[in-house]
């Protein structure tokens, strides 16, 4: 499947702004046997003093901006287009959970994909006891690590609720999930901590979903912005595997990976600091359109 | 020991009647005989020559030299501001040159150890990869910081200056209890603790062959220099700012190596450099020492919250522009887990088993290691695996919320158990006698072209009570000097070398942050001084007029009501806030003000909060406000007579000369007002400090005319308006871009305009619509001082 990708976001600031740094996470990964960028590319407006791209620790494009100050309006505008394929379902030979510590214990890297990032505290997921408790009553005897990734996401996607009013981009996993509440972010950090509470790996995934649906289906909540999900390590054989909290679904075609990380704060489309922002104003404009 | 002092002759048995070391632990002062060391004879013999009235007489020399130099620390267990004194045990520990050797050869084998494994993490990962570490140890860690994952470090090495902490087993042996890599703190504090002891054995220290701090200091000041880019740039030290428990430590290293102290947001990164914002336009470093916490260092890439950082370091570092000491990232191998594992890699990474054993550590994130700790939890603590503190820092050793094999099978990979070993004793001063307290030493080595550099002595911690596993500086703690005796005598040193040429040292550049803080510290003392005298002049009237015919009174008590001061309210609600406000601005750039500024400043805080009392109103405040500001002249006068006429000292003359301008403009505009009540005038003179030369001027009353032309034009008055402006006019042409090509800038053409027109003005002229603008002028040139320089 051929999407082509266009992104606007737009900070407003009032009444100018200050020096500026800014991390921007934004164009659509290559993944190999998954997902290639055809073509992309990221304009900025006002022309930045500095602009660098690198790639940071994950795996991720990033690229580094710098404004000297005095404007009132940022835009960063995304044009891509990128191949996805979708992997056809596979027999689910993953590790039974009480294998799992075994196997990870075994993997002796600290590469990017290695599972021993995903597994502890990170800055946004702080497993809580509710949470972990949550999980665990959702085990079944000899459920394999992948068939526990899909009854904690399908869970979430009954129990808690879309609501893109009741929190914002800082609010904690803990609160949204005694709200039963949230955005696509809540619902992917709130099943990573749950993952984690059980010991399997968990990360965080940014994308894009395609925004209109193919014929005869349902519009993917989510579509109007940036999207997340998750990523699950079930044992040696499987590897990663990506849920979809919050459509329940296993991510195929209609996926398009931006960057993974541990959890938000490492993904975050436009990380940086503010200077005397405080009357920043965003909006978010996204177009997923597959080409015939 | 009784036995001590019959072996000794009795020579001093009144010194050591009551020291009686613990069986089962080493001693400092007497060996496992009881026979006292021989290092120690000479301060023994030196304490018993002399009563214990005269021994206390001494000691308290120490406590003077560390009240007099400001050495305090702050509570960091607790969020409030509480500063206290320096908590000094004015006997060092005493130890012999041969110790000395051991502990040095034992710990730079240790540093380079902890280099290599440093390295490895942040670059070919081969300890992980060949399961020398666990992978989980690692990535659990707070302090592996994937952003520095593959950067090489500017100069090539991670570790520049480190600190361990030691202790003596009951064997006898030395033994490491923590190594600090991530920001070590006390270096400075040792030096300080040397020149205190040194006070109080002034007549022993010359002669008793310790080894010199000096040179250590002086060859890690000279590595730091070495490591900038090129002459042009420079080495600062990253401080959280004053808030932090040691930043008196911070702003007292700058001072003594002569580095700029820097807060995260004094610099930005442009094109990949890092710079410091100074009055002079950006300035390269290219050097930090930091005494920050890796993760606060940039927002950017690591903690996203922190205030604390500059934005874009990370990156500066990755491009090799900056040399981090230590690098960002190098407290991975602080963390106390990582002791289970140094034994096993210090042969394979330095060819040799560690000549210094550390304290007995298990990880508990495997399993054999956690089952042996279940078995013998008794004799050992139970801790978080990352933490660097010491075992006897811990609170409790587990939590009895659950059985133990649960919470170790539960969180086993974030825990660590190390042995509770009992710590050798040392003695210290009590109510005329020695009696022995558990110690232990925290030694500093820094990297020197040469290879490590150890300080020799200067800190050691020593323990409350008598139970010898608890040494902890917050729970009421001392500290001591350590001194290393040589068996001949020792050079005395200080930091400059003996053989330099003379050499005028370059004039340090001044950060924006600091210029702002001194310009604010003199508009506010200024401030303080001009309520003084408001609120002297209101109690010396309200002692003398009568009730009910008071206009002058109501007017004077509205016009403190127009800067925020209520005439009714206790002095010190008034004062106290006033004074913080000048304190806080001076403890922001405490490497830059004289230690005599900042106490007369400490002073006159404690003053004005005993200001009230009773029935204290009318003459007897008026009494004890005139007391108040003498204290305040003192502080100007150490201010203006003692400091060095460098920039930071033009910021500080042009806040107070700003502030004083634009007072007395308002005074003014009130007080000789036409339709002010009688008195008026004369308190306008009061309040101006001028009564003497208006009466020697004009040899008439007041009038308008002769109190506006002494209280603002006249140019020989130092509190006239014309006077403050004429110095303000001097002072900017002094700055740093001013007349640089004959042309001048806003601020300059600005403050002309308002100094000429001023000068040929005249008291009929200057009414008080004139005066009102003109303090409206004063403003202005402040708001184009800040946008040109403060910012």
């Amino acid at each position: 499947m051929l999407y082509d990708i266009g992104l606007t976001i737009t900070y407003s600031y009032a009444p100018t702004s200050g020096p500026g740094r800014h991390l921007l996470r934004l164009m659509p990964a290559t993944l190999p046997g998954r997902q290639r960028l055809v073509a992309g590319r990221l304009a900025v407006e006002p022309r930045p003093a500095e602009e660098r791209r690198w790639t940071d620790f994950w795996g991720n494009a990033v690229t580094e901006v710098a404004f000297a100050g005095g404007h009132a309006q940022e835009r960063f505008r995304l044009s891509a287009r990128v191949e996805v394929t979708a992997a056809p379902p596979a027999l689910d030979l993953s590790a039974p959970l009480a294998r799992l510590g075994a196997e990870l214990a075994a993997q002796r890297s600290l590469g990017p994909a290695a599972p021993h990032h995903f597994l502890g505290p990170s800055d946004r997921v702080r497993p809580w006891a509710g949470a972990t408790d949550y999980a665990r009553a959702l085990l079944g005897p000899d459920m394999t690590t992948l068939a526990i990734v899909q009854a904690v996401g399908q869970a979430l996607h009954r129990d808690m609720r879309f609501d893109a009013q009741a929190t914002t981009v800082d609010t904690d996993p803990a609160e949204a999930f005694a709200r039963r509440r949230g955005v696509c972010q809540d619902f992917s950090q709130i099943m990573i901590a749950c993952l984690r509470g059980l010991g399997i790996p968990a990360g965080y995934v940014s994308g894009f979903l395609r925004t209109t649906p193919p014929p005869g289906r349902a519009r993917l909540a989510g579509a109007d912005a940036m999207h997340a999900w998750v990523r699950a390590w079930c044992g040696v054989e499987t590897g990663w595997v990506d849920y979809d909290p919050t459509n329940a679904v296993m991510p195929g075609a209609d996926h398009i990976v931006v960057a993974q990380g541990r959890d938000y704060a490492d993904v975050a489309p436009v990380r940086g600091i503010l200077r005397l922002a405080a009357a920043a104003v965003t909006t978010q404009a996204v177009d997923v359109l597959p080409l015939p | 020991m009784g036995g001590a002092a019959q072996q000794t002759g009795g020579r001093w048995a009144a010194l050591l009647a009551r020291y009686a070391p613990m069986p089962g632990v080493a001693d400092e002062l007497m060996d496992p005989a009881g026979r006292v060391r021989p290092v120690w004879h000479g301060l023994l013999d030196h304490l018993a020559a002399r009563s214990p009235a005269e021994v206390d007489a001494q000691i308290a020399r120490g406590e003077h030299y560390l009240r007099d130099a400001g050495v305090f620390t702050r509570l960091y267990s607790s969020k409030d501001e509480t500063e206290r004194a320096w908590p000094l045990s004015p006997v060092p520990v005493i130890l012999p040159e041969r110790d000395w050797t051991h502990i040095a050869e034992g710990l730079r084998q240790r540093a380079d150890l902890l280099e290599a494994v440093v390295r490895d993490l942040y670059g070919p990962g081969r300890l992980v990869a060949e399961g020398h570490l666990p992978a989980a140890l690692v990535a659990g860690s707070p302090e592996w910081l994937r952003p520095l994952v593959g950067a090489e470090p500017r100069g090539g090495h991670f570790l520049h200056l480190l600190a361990f902490e030691l202790g003596r087993s009951p064997d006898g042996g030395w033994f490491v209890l923590g190594d600090r890599t991530q920001a070590p703190s006390g270096a400075g504090f040792a030096l300080e603790n040397r020149v205190a002891t040194s006070r109080v054995f002034s007549d022993l220290y010359p002669e008793a062959n310790v080894e010199r701090l000096a040179p250590f200091f002086r060859r890690f000041r000279d590595a730091l220099n070495g490591l900038r880019a090129d002459d042009d740039s420079r080495v600062g030290i990253l401080t959280p700012g004053p808030m932090n428990d040691t930043y008196y430590e911070h702003a007292y290293i700058a001072r003594y190596l002569g580095f700029m102290l820097l807060q995260g947001d004094d610099m930005v990164v442009q094109d990949g450099r890092l710079m410091v914002r100074t009055v002079a336009g950006p300035r390269p470093v290219s050097v930090l020492w930091r005494r920050l916490d890796a993760a606060f260092a940039d927002p950017l890439e690591l903690d996203a919250a922190s205030r604390l950082g500059t934005p874009g370091l990370v990156g500066a570092i990755r491009a090799g522009q900056v040399g981090m000491v230590n690098a960002l990232g190098a407290g991975v191998v602080e963390a106390r887990a990582l002791m289970a594992f140094l034994p096993r890699l210090a042969p394979l990474l330095t060819g040799a088993p560690l000549r210094l054993p550390n304290i007995a550590t298990w990880w508990c994130g495997q399993a054999a290691e956690r089952d042996y700790v279940a078995r013998n939890a008794g004799r050992m603590m139970i801790g978080p695996a990352h933490s660097n503190r010491l075992f006897f820092e811990e609170q409790a050793g587990h939590r009895h919320d659950r059985p133990l094999a649960d919470w170790l099978e539960a969180e086993g990979a974030a825990l660590v158990a190390q042995e509770a070993v009992a710590l050798s004793t040392t003695p210290v001063w009590d109510g005329g006698a020695l009696v022995p307290r558990p110690m232990s030493l925290r030694v500093f080595l820094a990297r020197t072209p040469d290879g490590w550099a150890v300080m020799p002595g200067g800190y050691a911690r020593i323990g409350q009570g008598g139970e010898t596993t608890a040494v902890t500086m917050q729970a009421g703690g001392r500290v001591a000097d350590v001194w290393v005796v040589a068996d001949a005598p020792v050079a005395a040193e200080t930091m400059v070398p003996p053989t330099a040429a003379f050499r005028r040292s370059e004039v340090s550049i001044l950060p924006a942050r600091a210029a702002d803080n001194l310009f604010w510290l003199g508009r506010y003392v200024e401030r303080v001084e001009a309520v003084v005298r408001l609120l002297r002049a209101y109690h010396l009237r309200l002692a003398e007029t009568d009730r009910g015919e008071r206009p002058l009174l109501t007017r004077l008590a509205g016009f403190l009501a127009l800067q925020g001061v209520a005439v009714e309210a206790p002095l010190a609600a008034v004062l106290a806030p006033r004074v913080a406000a000048a304190r806080a601005c001076a403890g922001q750039v405490r490497d830059r003000f004289s230690i005599d500024g900042w106490l007369a400043l400490t002073d006159l805080g404690q003053a004005v909060a005993t200001l009230d009392s009773p029935g204290a109103t009318g003459s007897e405040a008026a009494r004890r406000l005139g007391q108040i500001l003498r204290q305040i002249a003192g502080f100007s006068g150490l201010v203006h007579e003692n400091m060095y006429r460098f920039t930071g000292w033009r910021f500080l003359t042009l806040g107070r000369a700003l502030e004083r301008a634009n007072a007395m403009a308002w005074t003014l505009a009130e007080f000789a007002d036409p339709a002010m009540p009688d008195g008026a005038l004369d308190l306008a003179v009061e309040v101006g400090d001028s009564l003497m030369t208006h009466r020697r001027r004009y040899a008439v009353a007041t009038t308008r005319d002769t109190v506006v032309d002494l209280l603002a034009l006249d140019e020989r008055n130092p509190r006239a308006i014309l006077y403050q402006l004429d110095l303000v006019r001097d002072l900017v042409d002094r700055l740093p871009g001013q007349g640089a090509d004959g042309q001048l800038t806003p601020l300059a053409r600005r403050v002309l305009k308002v100094q000429t027109d001023l000068a040929v003005a005249d008291p009929g002229t200057l009414d008080t619509a004139a005066l009102q603008a003109l303090r409206a002028r004063t403003d202005e040139i402040a708001t184009l001082l800040a946008r040109a320089y403060l910012t």
